[in-house]
């Protein structure tokens, strides 16, 4: 049992180097759902396989991007056509606005993003509408509006492929990337 | 029926001459034969036309250079009028005894009896320099008469240029409308991963010939559109991860940032005299239209609504600006004046209008749909009325004229296999909802702009 959570470990921290070079900043949630999905898969070719490494244990710098990422959650989603913030929205800024009042000197840049179920210049300015949206709430937290810049992709850069409501879903985001981080 | 005529020899230098570029244009004396049968025609405007079957000849020529760059421009003439869906080319291994010579009526007979209405015969000359004359002559094989005549002469590097001049010529003397064949297309090439899409900005002929990239897809660029004269391109590119909209040089390849904005530039399109690029700036939350005067680097806001106002395109004769606002809940199709004033909706179907683009002709406006899950590509009269639907999918977008009004190419996406992967490609389609047909490129493609004739 002591190898086979060993490979589970394993596994788990391949597929979480793997996700970060899909991602630009990697997702906590995005980590969380490939792992558990592929972890089987693994589990077949490696399974009875020699186990030579030792796994390394993930060392996260207080204040980094990664920091953020894994340990406050780096995005909030939208409904379809829309930036106003829902309430899971709302909360999730504010452990964001906690986080960097914690770190004072970080500067943020918020993505805007839309899904691909619509045309590419009015989501440009939906995910311009977005990502002021969640600026808007981290100034009302107290957060400088000079730390933080904004950007929209509308629908050029997706986090989830797929051509469901599930990855359109976790499309409409609007992202606070750390920067520098 | 077969009576010779001999056409003078010496008939260039006494026609006047239309300078086109580098192309020199004269009209061929008409060898006449009268015939009492009404003139060849073919009405587009109709909804269905049955294509009229049309025998273009391998241009003539004496030596296997002039040989080959004869079958060469018959082949572009060929496929471009095959591609407008109104002709129908015979095949040339059917022809019988082709003439060997421009200077004779053709054996209308050896026409007739593959059921051609109308004949193509072009000869091609090297003279020196590197220039070339091509000369040609379009039939009415049952009225016996000749429709048009003409000279070109260029450099023969332009030989494509000619084979589309040639072609539009035929056309308009068919249909009476102005052709479209001698124009170009930029678009964005698109490779790689959906999730890092690496996009780049490429140009080519409307046929997907002479193609070249204009950026190297280091920056992400988006909806480029031609301006008046076909020589600039604006565009919106990342570069620098601030997304401006830029004015490309075709010229120089020299690229330049549109006016010092403290917000995202997008949506830029020209101005039908070129001297003003009309464009969206969102900054908190926010996306009004502006327009940049490129002499005196003036911005000027037009709109003023908390909604998105974006996707702005004026019509053919500057007065008015059609656009995509979506200040009634949903993105929808409105009018105004080139002042900004006088907004007034134009949609009113089930769905959401986005992308409208004013027709060269000022008649209609093209626009994308979403509706019930899907997206078409439609028109839709000035004053709102008469909306019709012209092709659809999963995802269609981004219409663009030809410029005479008669074809709209546009993108569409089509999902691929079961890992969320999609293929986009450039389609054009007649006016009219028929004659589909796929733009082959090199890459993916996507954002398709098509440019007005050379005047």
């Amino acid at each position: 049992m002591r190898l086979r959570n060993l490979i589970y470990l394993l596994a788990g921290l391949f597929l979480v180097g793997a996700c970060e070079t899909m991602e630009e900043k990697g997702s906590a949630q995005g980590i969380g759902e490939l792992k558990a999905k592929s972890i089987g898969e693994l589990k077949a070719k490696t399974y009875g396989g020699q186990v030579t490494k030792k796994p390394q244990g993930f060392s996260i710098t207080p204040g980094s991007g990664r920091d953020f990422v894994v340990n406050v959650g780096d995005r909030v989603f939208f409904a379809v056509d829309k930036s106003n913030l829902s309430s899971e929205a709302r909360a999730m800024l504010e452990k964001q606005a906690a986080w960097l009042k914690r770190y004072g000197n970080v500067n943020v840049t918020i993505q805007g993003h839309c899904d691909e179920r619509g045309t590419r210049e009015y989501n440009l300015g939906l995910g311009e509408r977005r990502a002021n949206s969640a600026k808007d709430l981290l100034v009302a937290m107290g957060i400088s509006p000079n730390r933080i810049k904004t950007i929209s992709y509308g629908k050029e850069r997706p986090a989830a492929l797929g051509h469901s409501e599930a990855s359109w879903h976790q499309n409409r985001r609007a992202v606070t990337v750390i920067a520098g981080g | 029926m077969n009576r010779k005529v001999t056409v003078r020899k010496n008939l260039i230098t006494r026609l006047k001459s239309v300078f086109l570029g580098f192309i020199v244009l004269v009209p061929l004396n008409f060898l006449t034969f009268q015939s009492a049968l009404g003139e060849l025609r073919v009405d587009i405007t109709r909804g269905t036309v049955k294509p009229l079957p049309i025998a273009v000849t391998n241009f003539i020529g004496e030596t296997q250079q002039e040989i080959e760059s004869g079958q060469s421009i018959s082949g572009v003439i060929r496929a471009n009028l095959e591609r407008s869906g109104l002709f129908q080319a015979i095949d040339n291994q059917a022809f019988i005894d082709v003439e060997r010579t421009l200077d004779t009526v053709p054996q209308f007979q050896n026409w007739r009896i593959l059921n051609a209405q109308a004949l193509v015969q072009g000869q091609v000359t090297l003279i020196s320099n590197n220039r070339m004359r091509v000369q040609f002559r379009l039939w009415d094989v049952f009225a016996q008469q000749q429709m048009i005549g003409q000279v070109y002469t260029t450099i023969g590097t332009n030989w494509r240029r000619i084979s589309h001049i040639v072609a539009d010529a035929i056309y308009k003397r068919v249909t009476g409308e102005e052709g479209y064949f001698d124009s170009r297309i930029v678009y964005i090439a698109e490779t790689g991963s959906l999730m890092r899409r690496i996009k780049r900005l490429a140009i080519m002929d409307q046929d997907g010939e002479n193609h070249h990239f204009l950026t190297d897809g280091s920056s992400l660029v988006l909806t480029p559109r031609f301006s008046p004269n076909r020589q600039e391109i604006t565009y919106m590119s990342y570069h620098g991860k601030v997304p401006r909209v830029y004015i490309f040089n075709i010229d120089t390849g020299r690229q330049e940032v549109l006016g010092d904005f403290p917000g995202m530039t997008f949506a830029p399109r020209f101005s039908p005299d070129g001297n003003t690029v009309i464009m969206s700036m969102a900054k908190d939350g926010n996306t009004e239209i502006y327009i940049m005067d490129l002499r005196t680097r003036q911005a000027k806001r037009l709109t003023r609504h908390s909604a998105i106002d974006t996707s702005p395109h004026y019509s053919p004769n500057g007065k008015y600006i059609v656009f995509n606002s979506d200040r009634s809940g949903t993105q929808q199709i409105y009018i105004m004046n080139a002042k900004g004033k006088k907004v007034k909706r134009i949609s009113f179907g089930k769905g959401r209008y986005a992308t409208p683009v004013w027709s060269p002709r000022g008649d209609l406006i093209a626009f994308t749909k979403m509706a019930g899950g899907k997206f078409y590509i439609g028109v839709i009269g000035v004053d709102g009325k008469g909306e019709r639907l012209l092709a659809d999918g999963f995802l269609v977008e981004s219409p663009t004229w030809s410029p005479n009004g008669r074809v709209i190419m546009f993108f569409r996406e089509i999902p691929k296999g079961k890992l969320g992967d999609k293929e986009t490609k450039i389609y054009s389609i007649d006016l009219t909802g028929r004659n589909e047909r796929e733009i082959v490129t090199p890459m993916e493609a996507s954002d398709p702009a098509w440019s007005p004739l050379i005047p």
